[in-house]
């Protein structure tokens, strides 16, 4: 049993299971996610991505330490990619925020992908809403940075901070994987190496030909800016991406960052006064939960009463086809 | 060349028909044993290497003479003829009363030179009384807060009689400084003592892991110390630079032999950057690798070691000098292969480990005692692993003669084996940039962890075979006792410690930790400062403390 | 929602020594049987590593320690654990550990000590018959 009042009153031990039971589908934690809910909307999301290698951990160590010295309070969401064979995970993000493991207003948590794509978990959504529920001011989210189609983190972070270290051809990978759409502040980090410059050069030609301008944006009539059919991004009506140099290691360039962090946020918050803007995020939130109940609903129909092998038996002797057979097993199951 | 063209055409003609005529039809009735035989590198072993497979070698090129360039046959003309490696047995514990008693006791029993193992928080540069110290004060090795304590370890022992290696590495110039001041209050002149400090931050950052700063302010340390000594203490080794702990931490012997080299590049490469000349620095550094099980592998990877550094040396910095091309080396035996099961089969494997290190020209050697993977070992432990060297030396004749294995086929093909797969590792690391940035992307220690894994790997699935572990198995109990560290010599050094800080004279104190904050932001040489400060009984922790707040502390960049 | 429960273990390296190589195998064996590893890094003092097992609501903590100081270090992190409710977490061990002081680990609440030359596959097998995921 978790108690909803150690939960708001931050418990640790509390809060860290209830993560657990997230994480792990237990039942018991929609429950309380549902009476966390109206205790949501106070903290503050920021999502780190970007490439392995380019210092995402110890740039979410130097965010700590900077927030701390604000006296704010601090929730960090490390993920780190499942093995595909065994099932198994080798958390290993918090070896470089361990100096805040014995601050009792910090709290950093490993995540593994458990075979979720897109750089979350599948319950990252949830984990954040239980984060902000607890009453923790800050919530950095560091994607799992395998460097491929990491976009998920924008739709639930206020601001998304894109990791880059020269010389990795991080620039070449960004368009790829389509991650230079979702930065709203380009961290240029490792800058003390040899071709940081033209990195932000680069970065800056790219954003200056493919960026919707403002005034495009005005055009579309207000702060939506679809960028392709799969991703929707939802930004601050007239934020142009900021460019950081940044040296992780030393803390160089960290007052820049949050320097444009508190830019974005505030932009992000004038925005939000924009019921446009509040509908675009709410819709993708909720879509996020509504396709998790879906696909739970259909699963546990499909594992619990035996449904599954009644298909496969069809599929095994020949009478039926897999297309005719899901579209039935959706019309039982939703009574369509 | 070793054959004319007609001649290897006739070896080879003749090795064709007993391939056929022979061997393939004894390998038809009779299959080996296995269809893969590697080294323990899991390097894969050829059947039999003849002419055949050196149709290029070039005495002259390869080998050479003892004493002259590439040292493939060793840095000395006459070698152990001459003189016998030193023994060396690495020795600390419990406070500086236990050890100065051990170190006694060793140089009584026909021990050669002093080795210091300092305690964790000595290492990581925490003084006894550190809440990081909790547990770990005497444990590993001896307790060294202050200048009090190197003064009782040396009591009795005349430092221009005998030489000392100190594993340090972080605080390493301030505990040379130490010694220094202790021999000095011995009469005994900076330029009159002799020895090693390890000093070698890169392997720390590899494999060892007893860090303290980042890269690059320990560099500055280093060359610091380089300089200091190059004019104040000449005969002292300012750097080991270590593959030892590089093999302990699960690497190919391929790989020690590679990322050691490629340290040593380094630090040659950071004293000419801070404007010395090679020639001046490069003779007083020296090498310290290794003696694993695998012994023709180890033969090979030291022969293969003197000949890339002399070439390395030579080709690549302009060395002029004969001295900086040699790599002199001091060797272990492979903690890591001795096992918990059966411990008496320990001195065996101590035994061929030394053999290989002798066989492959070490300089000076440190035999394991049959009980340290469960303990610091006791006094009847180390007796027997310095009387395994005394053997190997005085009954084994296999100091007769120089590199006795040159010319052998196996090893020559195994030493050109291991230099051209070590120069593939170096040439990567180059690629990256040079030790330092290979480093900070954990590139090494990447390939270490993997080659760690792989083995264990080999090891569960019974691939590779370890007497007592996975092969020979028997429950016994532990054939003899272990020796002991209580929570009591926490209590005395501490004491001590107090002790010490209530008598020195503080205002000094002060202004010595003042100066060392000042040169540290500045270019001055910290060297000196240590000198002067450790007189005054600055503690290390003290010292290391200041030095932290200007250059930052390393953080375990979690390569997994 | 569709119940995925994971076995979590914290691989710990506390006190000074950096000796991580069988800290690491381990961490990397247990990965491969299936399990959820957070490595903590090394030179972790007790308080650290029972912050970070109850952040991580781990069922166990691993613990590997080369320099001697077990005897001191790993009790004090079970003593951390009971002090912070969390006496549900497992404690184990492994490293260069004397026979003769495992009884005293077991008493003090160490629920098994691994020693130079174990398989990880007794380490693995162990786990799964002593430790269930919450």
């Amino acid at each position: 049993m978790i108690s909803l009042d150690a939960l708001l009153s931050r418990d640790v031990r509390a809060g860290a299971r209830l993560l657990r039971w997230i994480d792990d589908g237990n039942a018991e934690a929609r429950g309380l996610l549902k009476q966390l809910y109206p205790h949501t909307g106070k903290g503050t999301i920021i999502g780190i991505t970007g490439n392995p290698g380019a210092g995402k951990s110890t740039l979410t160590d130097q965010l700590i330490h900077r927030y701390r010295k604000q006296g704010k309070s601090v929730a960090v969401v490390a993920v780190d990619p499942s093995s595909p064979f065994s099932g198994g995970a080798l958390l290993g993000d918090r070896i470089r925020m361990q100096e805040h493991a014995v601050d009792d207003d910090v709290f950093i948590r490993s995540f593994a992908t458990r075979g979720h794509l897109g750089g979350l978990t599948n319950t990252t959504t949830d984990v954040v809403h239980a984060l902000d529920a607890m009453g923790w001011q800050i919530i950095l989210i560091e994607t799992v940075g395998v460097g491929q189609d990491e976009v998920e983190v924008q739709r639930l972070a206020h601001t998304t901070v894109v990791t880059m270290a020269p010389g990795l051809g991080d620039e070449i990978q960004a368009i790829k994987a389509g991650i230079l759409e979702i930065a709203d502040i380009f961290a240029v980090n490792k800058s003390d190496r040899e071709g940081a410059d033209r990195t932000v050069s680069e970065l800056q030609m790219m954003l200056d030909i493919g960026y919707v301008s403002p005034a495009e944006q005005a055009h579309h009539g207000g702060s939506i800016l679809l960028r392709d059919q799969r991703q929707e991004r939802v930004c601050p009506q007239g934020w142009v991406p900021h460019i950081v140099k940044t040296i992780a290691t030393t803390g160089d360039g960290v007052d820049e960052l949050m320097t444009a962090l508190a830019e974005h946020t505030q932009a992000f918050q004038n925005a939000c006064q924009d019921e446009s803007f509040g509908r675009a995020r709410q819709r993708q939130e909720f879509l996020d939960v509504f396709r998790r109940a879906l696909f739970e609903r259909g699963w546990s129909y499909l594992m619990h009463e035996d449904h599954l092998n009644q298909i496969l038996d069809q599929l095994l002797d020949g009478s039926a086809d897999p297309y005719t057979l899901a579209e039935e097993a959706v019309k039982t199951l939703y009574r369509l | 060349m070793l054959y004319d063209r007609k001649s290897l055409e006739e070896i080879i003609q003749s090795q064709e028909s007993w391939t056929k005529e022979e061997l393939n039809k004894l390998l038809a009735r009779f299959p080996e044993r296995d269809v893969r035989f590697t080294t323990i590198s899991d390097l894969e072993i050829p059947r039999l290497v003849s002419p055949e497979a050196l149709p290029e070698f070039d005495y002259d090129q390869e080998l050479g003479f003892p004493g002259s360039y590439p040292y493939t046959r060793g840095v000395q003309p006459s070698m152990y003829r001459g003189r016998l490696w030193t023994m060396r047995q690495f020795a600390g514990f419990g406070t500086p009363e236990d050890t100065n008693q051990r170190f006694r006791f060793l140089l009584n029993q026909g021990q050669t030179g002093l080795s210091v193992a300092f305690h964790y928080p000595t290492l990581m540069g925490y003084d006894s009384d550190h809440p990081r110290s909790l547990g770990e004060v005497g444990k590993c090795g001896v307790a060294v807060d202050s200048l009090r304590d190197m003064e009782v370890m040396f009591e009795g022992i005349p430092l221009d009689k005998v030489t000392t290696s100190m594993t340090i590495n972080g605080p390493a110039g301030i505990l040379l400084a130490m010694y220094i001041v202790v021999a000095e209050k011995q009469g005994v002149p900076a330029d009159k003592i002799g020895g090693t400090i390890q000093n070698d931050i890169l392997k720390e950052y590899i494999a060892q892991k007893s860090w303290i700063f980042p890269p690059r302010p320990s560099m500055r340390i280093i060359t610091d110390i380089l300089s200091y000594c190059t004019h104040n203490v000449p005969r002292w080794n300012t750097i080991s630079i270590s593959g030892y702990h590089i093999r302990e931490a699960g690497s190919t012997a391929v790989q020690e032999l590679a990322f050691t080299l490629a340290d040593g590049i380094g630090y040659v490469q950071a004293g000419i950057d801070a404007g010395l000349d090679v020639d001046d620095f490069a003779p007083r550094l020296s090498f310290f690798f290794n003696a694993h099980s695998d012994f023709f592998e180890e033969i090979a990877k030291y022969r293969a070691a003197r000949r890339i550094w002399a070439r390395v040396m030579k080709e690549r910095f302009g060395a002029k000098k004969a001295a900086s091309l040699k790599l002199r080396f001091h060797s272990q035996t492979a903690g890591c292969s001795l096992t918990a099961q059966q411990p008496i089969n320990n001195v065996v494997r101590t035994t061929t480990q030394a053999l290989s290190a002798v066989l492959g020209g070490t300089q000076s050697l440190h035999t394991n005692s049959m009980d340290e993977t469960l303990a610091l070992p006791t006094e009847g432990a180390v007796t027997v692993a310095l009387r395994t060297q005394q053997i190997i030396a005085e009954e084994t004749g296999v100091v007769h003669t120089i590199d006795p294995l040159g010319g052998s086929y196996f090893v020559e093909w195994l030493t050109n084996k291991m230099e051209a797969d070590a120069m593939k590792y170096i040439e990567k690391i180059d690629d990256l940039g040079g030790i330092i940035p290979a480093i900070e992307v954990g590139y090494p220690q990447k390939e270490i962890g993997d080659a760690a894994y792989h083995y264990q790997g080999q090891v569960e699935k019974n691939e590779k075979i370890v007497v007592g572990v996975n092969k020979y198995c028997k429950e016994e109990e532990i054939p003899f006792s272990l020796l002991k560290i209580d929570e009591e010599v926490a209590h005395t050094q501490v004491a001590n410690l107090q002790e010490v800080k209530r008598k020195r004279d503080e205002q000094k104190v002060q202004a010595q930790l003042k100066r060392i904050a000042e040169v540290a932001r500045s270019e001055g040489n910290l060297m000196e400062c240590f000198v002067d400060a450790v007189r005054e009984y600055c503690t290390q922790g003290e010292i290391i403390e200041v030095l932290r707040g200007v250059f930052g502390e390393h953080r375990d960049p979690g390569m997994l | 929602m569709t119940e995925q429960r994971k076995i979590r273990v914290l691989i710990a390296k506390p006190g000074l020594d950096g000796h991580d190589r069988g800290a690491k195998i381990v961490a990397r064996s247990l990965r491969d049987a299936g399990m959820e590893v957070i490595y903590t890094g090394l030179h972790q003092t007790p308080e650290m590593i029972v912050s970070a097992a109850i952040q991580e609501d781990v069922d166990a903590i691993g613990m590997s320690i080369m320099s001697g100081a077990h005897n001191v270090l790993m009790p004090v992190v079970v003593e951390g654990l009971a002090e912070k409710n969390a006496q549900d977490i497992a404690v184990f061990g492994g490293g260069i550990i004397p026979e003769d002081d495992i009884p005293d680990l077991k008493e003090k609440g160490i629920k098994a000590v691994f020693t130079p030359g174990t398989p990880t596959a007794d380490i693995i097998t162990w786990i799964k018959e002593n430790i269930s995921p919450k």
